[in-house]
């Protein structure tokens, strides 16, 4: 649909959390006791905040969660049954306040989980995901959004996208049907935008993605892999706190006869990811797992996915307890 | 309701084969008819295999499609899973989720004469295909099989090898490594690489199939070359870690491709250009 703009004002902005909230999940962030900025489920309005950079961890888990229940068992040996997960009790989820780089996530996981057949357990989900994005008016040394094609006020992934004015009240740009609904369903909240100007934080361009891009079909052999990993200690971090980060585990567990097989987060950046049973492993060191997690985002899936596997958030060098920066790595490569 | 792409076939177990101390083979049949009617693979396709309570493994399935009442896998007693997969018993209801991956283009090859080699516990991966190729065995020239394992104890499908040997349409060439033969073994003795060189094969209108370890695939390689084996003519089974099944976990990645989607299946051609990560 064509990209409407109204204006919300700041009281009203209120209003329409209290309305959401109160017929379903609204997903929000918050400050945490330990400062961190934190999503949680219809947290009081008080508590929402506004001023966020950026959550600790990206908000992916909406649609494709830590762990994630695949089926139900019973094993009596000779009759043993299955019980499936019944994904239409999935319920719908207002997303409140992400940001555009984590709103713009949704496409890549989608190249990841539909690119074949379709994962439903992902479709249904971002299906049932109502994404209310919050432009962002302040910016920190860890973004790199415009290095990655993207602005802090892109509305890719957005329903509706809010942005602060200069007198604090906000301009929303409804952008899909399901934003659309929302507005109209609250009429009174929403007022005709009148030139009203927003402030975007700016975010300096760092690198250019497609140098990079163009640079990785040669630099597989390169030095620079084990000279840029040799601090890294293999936490796999980097790949929790990421937006689009999508690689997974599938274990079961069972307490006697009843059980469950689930699916949880994994990284590319452990030793076990890729460990034959024989004992060989295709990545054996941190270095060649290190090129792996670069070449993934940056070679392979524009590639193969005709997306960048990063949206330039930085939780990755923010979150790295070795302060490897992916930003000034990626400037790095650029240049070898 | 969705489609649940992670829900598997419950299988009933029908038979088990010790093949060695550590390898077994599985029948398994369809618990459900319905399941079975709508099930198709082709040569080359595998599937994930499980225990409820204790995992998912991944193996190719050993049978050929020609035997349409049942899928055979075939595994050694490894991991979690593959241990609990063994102390299963006939009767038992195991997990199947499959077919997935690509197959061996056996239509491409008629007319051809085919060279199957294999090492240890990779001639389970290739059964498959042996099979389908000798059910079809009009449509093909020679067919040749040289197998090698550790050990006489450590061959595999021991009354199938017996039957390969004894048919007048199929040359089998069996080897067990220096020290790994008994009194009474009547093969040859030497790595796979040796007798292959010296078993007196032509590359001419021959396709060659090849699995095993790394260390066998890089020596019997350049006895290939030797003997004129272009890389578009010479194939192989890939294996790597793997989850999914389908293309998602991210785990057998190696550049842009998937091994679960893209292969299992490669020629050796296809597999040059990629990053030496399996």
């Amino acid at each position: 649909m064509e990209t409407i703009k109204k204006l919300i004002r700041k009281q009203s902005l209120e209003k329409l959390y209290a309305t959401l909230s109160a017929s379903r999940k609204v997903y929000a962030p918050v400050v945490a006791a330990d400062k961190r900025v934190e999503y949680k489920y219809n947290p009081a309005y008080a508590e929402v905040t506004f001023e966020h950079i950026q959550s600790t961890l990206s908000v992916k888990n909406v649609v494709f969660p830590k762990v994630e229940n695949l089926m139900y068992y019973t094993n009596n040996k000779v009759d043993s049954t299955i019980t499936d997960i019944d994904l239409t009790k999935i319920p719908e989820v207002v997303l409140w306040g992400s940001h555009p780089c984590d709103n713009s996530a949704y496409d890549v996981l989608k190249s990841i989980f539909c690119w074949d057949i379709k994962d439903e357990f992902f479709a249904k989900r971002l299906e049932k995901l109502v994404v209310i994005g919050l432009a962002c008016h302040q910016s920190d040394a860890y973004c790199f959004c415009t290095s990655v094609g993207l602005t802090p006020n892109s509305t890719k992934g957005s329903d509706i996208l809010l942005s602060k004015t200069k007198s604090g009240d906000y301009i929303a740009e409804i952008l899909t049907e399901k934003g659309n609904a929302i507005v109209t369903a609250s009429p009174d909240l929403f007022e005709n935008a009148n030139n009203e100007e927003a402030v975007i934080a700016e975010v300096k361009q760092t690198f250019n993605h497609e140098q990079v891009t163009e640079k990785l079909k040669t630099a597989f052999e390169h030095p620079f892999w084990v000279a840029n990993s040799l601090r890294c200690i293999g936490c796999g971090a980097c790949a929790y706190v990421c937006p689009t980060c999508a690689c997974f585990d599938i274990q079961d567990e069972a307490k006697g006869k009843e059980g469950r097989r689930y699916r949880s987060w994994d990284s590319c950046g452990f030793g076990l990811f890729t460990l034959h049973t024989s004992g060989h492993n295709p990545r054996e060191v941190q270095s060649q797992r290190w090129r792996q997690r670069i070449m993934h985002k940056f070679s392979y899936m524009p590639d193969r996915n005709e997306s960048l596997g990063c949206v330039g958030c930085g939780r990755c060098s923010r979150g790295c307890p070795v302060d490897m920066n992916i930003s000034e790595q990626l400037q790095g490569l650029q240049n070898i | 309701m969705c489609e649940n792409i992670y829900k598997p076939y419950l299988m009933v177990i029908d038979q088990i084969v010790d093949e060695t101390a550590d390898v077994k083979t599985f029948r398994l049949k369809f618990k459900n008819q319905e399941d079975a009617d709508k099930f198709s693979f082709k040569a080359g396709q595998f599937g994930e295999y499980s225990i409820f309570g204790e995992g998912e493994s991944t193996f190719c399935i050993a049978s050929a499609p020609t035997r349409k009442e049942y899928i055979e896998c075939t595994f050694r007693k490894a991991g979690r899973v593959t241990n609990a997969l063994a102390n299963a018993e006939v009767g038992d209801t195991v997990g199947f989720r499959g077919p997935y991956g690509n197959t061996f283009p056996i239509e491409q090859w008629e007319g051809k004469n085919l060279l199957y080699i294999a090492g240890g516990i990779a001639l389970p991966p290739m059964r498959c295909v042996i099979w389908n190729t000798i059910d079809l065995r009009e449509k093909y020239k020679d067919i040749t099989i040289v197998y090698g394992a550790r050990s006489v104890a450590d061959l595999v499908y021991k009354h199938e090898l017996k039957e390969w040997e004894e048919r007048p349409d199929i040359k089998l060439i069996t080897t067990v490594d220096p020290g790994g033969q008994t009194p009474d073994w009547k093969g040859e003795i030497g790595f796979v690489p040796t007798v292959l060189e010296k078993a007196g094969l032509t590359s001419a209108n021959t396709i060659a199939i090849l699995c095993g370890p790394p260390v066998m695939i890089k020596f019997t390689m350049p006895v290939l070359k030797n003997l004129g084996f272009e890389d578009k003519d010479i194939f192989t089974t890939l294996e790597n870690r793997m989850k999914c099944g389908f293309g998602k976990c991210g785990r057998c990645n190696v550049g842009k491709l998937f091994v679960c989607k893209d292969g299992p299946v490669f020629t050796y051609e296809e597999m040059k250009v990629l990053p030496a990560e399996y």
